[in-house]
């Protein structure tokens, strides 16, 4: 649906480079270097509070970098022109923690809100990939519901929905899996895997449920809270192994051996 | 130096949490290795859930991050506070001035409906109580007016008294001061808690202008609404007043009559010139207050009393200022 930038296979979609993020004079992680290729599923992992939403939130540029740059297709995205990062706003597709659907419309109208922006489909159209999104999130019927209404594994999902309204290049997503059951959390890896396979997506997670991370990774980034810097980058099957700290294996072993090989 | 603890727990029954709570810090202030050996002559019970307490160690650096400032650097932290509450409300200001902007040139997007349901929810439905209020002050000015005239056999002036202090003061003020309460607050209250639940990061994320979409409609429906409100409050308040002056003898013809005397275009209209800048003020510092509050519910209360408190001072200092104008003015 969008226009999407001749680049090939083996360009990265994302590079981040030298990236430091600070709140104030706080800085929550610094010197962060790593690539995203295309229709990687990239997992952002680390403990509780080291700054994994952070970095989503300076990915899609909801904050800005203290130092450092990221770049989309080879195009800087840190220092561009306001129309040239709306330009690439437009190709995310995000849900947030919460869901954060708008709470003063219904399921269908969340949903419907970006298509009617930026796209010219008629009505019943619209109307029509309404009912598909939330079909894909598990949610048929629920179009005329308030997001107060519904329960907050399901405020996820048709957070999902949304973020996949516009067909999106890169979705991002925070915490996808987070309180929701263990079937509906492998049904939402299987999602996950499809459109990455169906749209050809690129998909950036942030998450730490082990389960999901092995289920649907190929790539990822660990972010140490103790150095305040990236522990490790690649495959976290390969890293539950091999990764050179161990506070990577620990954190992928669940600190249960691993740490001593 | 006290000898390493070490402990005797022969004769030791049921237990809760207070013995626990008693060891923790002798085996903190033991440290290591000592500690360790200290643990291991507790029994099983015991020794699992003192080696759980011990297992991360006592961060003693984080605790000096809420210690309480000096004096003269609460000063300093009040006086930044200050300025950087003076650029927040600079650049809100500013950015709603350019959104403002975007609507003169079309360019600005919202959803009409957003305008209408806000139009509804700060007019149609403050119309009970904007009734209730401007007919009560018109009958109280009547009556303390009434109080003094009538010593004087001027009973008949309370319409000038009564048609004069609504359009010029009192039917923008009361009014003003309700939508503070009724919408002000609603403003920051509701655009508080769409920022705490990331609704609005969610907006802009999908490429849409969070003022141009949520300040906008707000300060729009407020601009439009303020001034016909206050217009019926002024007619209310004098219906008000009319009603008192017929209770104590005043024929409503002849009481109408002193009413359209005692008023012209020009003095009614003072009022409504007003309420255009209170409705403004209204829908900023509500709007300013709910867009920059933090994440927590905490915060969203504080933002709603701050932005009911903020536009009713400035409504009554803007008024002030209103009147050393129009009195320098000579109207």
């Amino acid at each position: 649906m969008s226009a999407a930038a001749v680049t090939s296979e083996s360009d990265p979609r994302i590079s981040v480079r030298g990236l430091t993020m600070a709140y104030g004079s706080f800085v929550v992680m610094r010197d962060l270097d790593f690539d995203i290729m295309p229709r990687d599923i990239f997992v952002i992992m680390g403990g509780s509070g080291c700054g994994k939403s952070t970095l989503m939130r300076h990915l899609i540029g909801l904050r800005e970098p203290a130092a450092g740059t990221i770049e989309y297709d080879g195009r800087d995205f840190t220092n561009a022109d306001p129309a040239a990062r709306a330009e690439m706003i437009r190709r995310f597709g995000v849900m947030y923690q919460s869901g954060a659907l708008w709470s003063s419309l219904t399921l269908a109208e969340n949903i419907a809100l970006p298509l009617e922006e930026h796209t010219r489909l008629p009505a019943a159209t619209i109307r029509e990939i309404v009912a598909y999104k939330l079909a894909l999130v598990g949610l048929s019927g629920f179009e005329d519901y308030y997001p107060s209404e519904i329960s907050g594994g399901m405020n996820k999902r048709a957070g999902i929905a949304r973020a996949m309204a516009l067909d999106p290049d890169i979705l991002f997503l925070d915490e996808p899996g987070a309180g929701l059951d263990p079937l509906s959390s492998r049904r939402l890896d299987d999602l996950i895997l499809r459109l990455r396979d169906a749209l050809g997506s690129t998909i950036v997670i942030v998450t730490h449920e082990l389960a999901s991370i092995f289920a649907v990774a190929n790539n990822s980034v660990f972010l140490d809270t103790n150095t305040r810097t990236l522990g490790a980058t690649g495959d976290p099957v390969n890293l539950r192994e091999h990764a050179e700290a161990p506070v990577v294996r620990d954190f992928l072993n669940r600190g249960e051996s691993g740490g001593d090989d | 130096m006290r000898p390493p603890a070490s402990f005797v727990t022969d004769d030791l029954g049921s237990f809760d949490s207070t013995l626990p709570a008693f060891l923790l810090p002798i085996l903190r202030r033991d440290g290591g290795e000592a500690a360790r050996h200290a643990v291991e002559t507790l029994p099983d019970e015991l020794r699992g859930l003192m080696q759980l307490a011990l297992a991360v160690p006592d961060r003693e650096e984080t605790r000096g991050n809420h210690e309480k400032t000096h004096h003269i650097g609460r000063i300093g932290n009040i006086t930044l506070a200050a300025w950087g509450a003076f650029l927040a409300l600079s650049e809100f200001l500013g950015e709603t001035l350019c959104s403002l902007g975007r609507l003169l040139t079309g360019r600005a997007r919202f959803r009409t409906r957003d305008f209408l349901i806000t139009l509804q929810q700060c007019g149609a439905d403050a119309l009970p109580i904007v009734s209730l209020i401007s007919f009560l002050i018109g009958m109280i000015m009547a009556f303390v007016g009434n109080v003094q005239l009538a010593n004087f056999g001027a009973s008949i002036y309370i319409a000038d008294l009564v048609a004069i202090a609504m359009v010029r003061e009192l039917g923008v003020m009361m009014t003003a001061i309700i939508l503070s309460g009724r919408t002000g607050a609603a403003f920051a209250a509701q655009l508080g808690s769409m920022n705490a639940n990331e609704e609005i990061d969610a907006l802009r994320s999908f490429g849409f202008n969070p003022f141009d979409f949520l300040v906008l409609p707000r300060v729009l429906a407020l601009l439009v609404m303020m001034p016909i409100l206050t217009v019926y409050a002024n007619i209310v308040g004098i219906l008000g007043g009319m009603f008192v002056g017929t209770a104590v003898g005043i024929p409503p013809a002849l009481y109408w009559h002193g009413t359209l005397d005692s008023i012209n275009l020009l003095t009614s209209s003072l009022g409504v010139f007003k309420s255009f800048f209170f409705g403004a003020v209204i829908a900023l510092s509500g709007c300013m207050q709910g867009m920059n509050s933090g994440g927590s519910s905490a915060a969203v209360g504080r933002a709603t009393t701050r932005a009911v408190v903020i536009s009713i001072t400035a409504i009554i200092i803007l008024d002030s200022a209103f009147a050393a104008i129009f009195t320098v003015l000579d109207i």
